[in-house]
């Protein structure tokens, strides 16, 4: 599923809405989610999953082309751990 | 400060215009919509922000940590997250500098 068909199915949800509606929803919600990990904010949806970071340390890298070293910066990588009820749904193999 | 359903809903009634009761369903729908592609064995892709995506395991040893008892974790699906180029370099570019 891609993001216009989230936009597409949610707009079939609400016929009372435009489409714009769903699609300004979804643009809104994506924005919001990724503005407050990048202020280093979880994101904790019940049902579903938290979103939060985790921090890699500084290390020797190379240059895969020139095998040179480089020194990699210390970073925060986003993290998704789904929650409960997503994890059963998933999980519904034989 | 953690984000949540509640927020979005605040956050779709205020820059959306939908009312109260349209913005919360409007946030329940979006991650049941996840939910339901997950479910049926389709991936989710929602570019700049990230891919949602299945892995099946197959059955591997575990251990029960507080007795010590050997245990098979069963073979499971599971979903697994990896973040757009566009949010990782957000991130990185937020946290570049500061917090050294």
């Amino acid at each position: 599923m891609t993001k216009s068909e989230l936009i597409a199915n949610l707009a079939a949800r609400f016929p009372q809405l435009v489409v714009k509606d769903a699609e300004l929803s979804v643009k809104a919600i994506i924005d919001s989610m990724a503005d407050n990990l990048a202020s280093g904010e979880r994101i904790e949806i019940r049902g579903f999953g938290s979103f939060s970071l985790n921090y890699r340390p500084p290390r020797l890298g190379r240059n895969p082309k020139t095998g040179s070293k480089v020194q990699v910066p210390e970073k925060y990588v986003p993290h998704f751990k789904a929650g409960k009820e997503l994890r059963e749904r998933v999980d519904l193999v034989e | 400060m953690t984000l949540t359903k509640a927020d979005l809903a605040d956050l779709l009634f205020e820059q959306v215009g939908l009312n109260k009761r349209e913005a919360k369903d409007m946030v329940e729908a979006f991650f049941e919509e996840i939910r339901t592609a997950l479910e049926s064995g389709d991936s989710v892709k929602l570019s700049g922000f990230g891919n949602f995506e299945l892995r099946q395991k197959s059955e591997r040893p575990g251990r029960n940590p507080k007795t010590g008892e050997e245990i098979p974790i069963t073979a499971r699906r599971v979903v697994t997250f990896h973040a757009s180029q566009k949010l990782k370099l957000k991130v990185e570019e937020a946290y570049a500098g500061d917090r050294a």
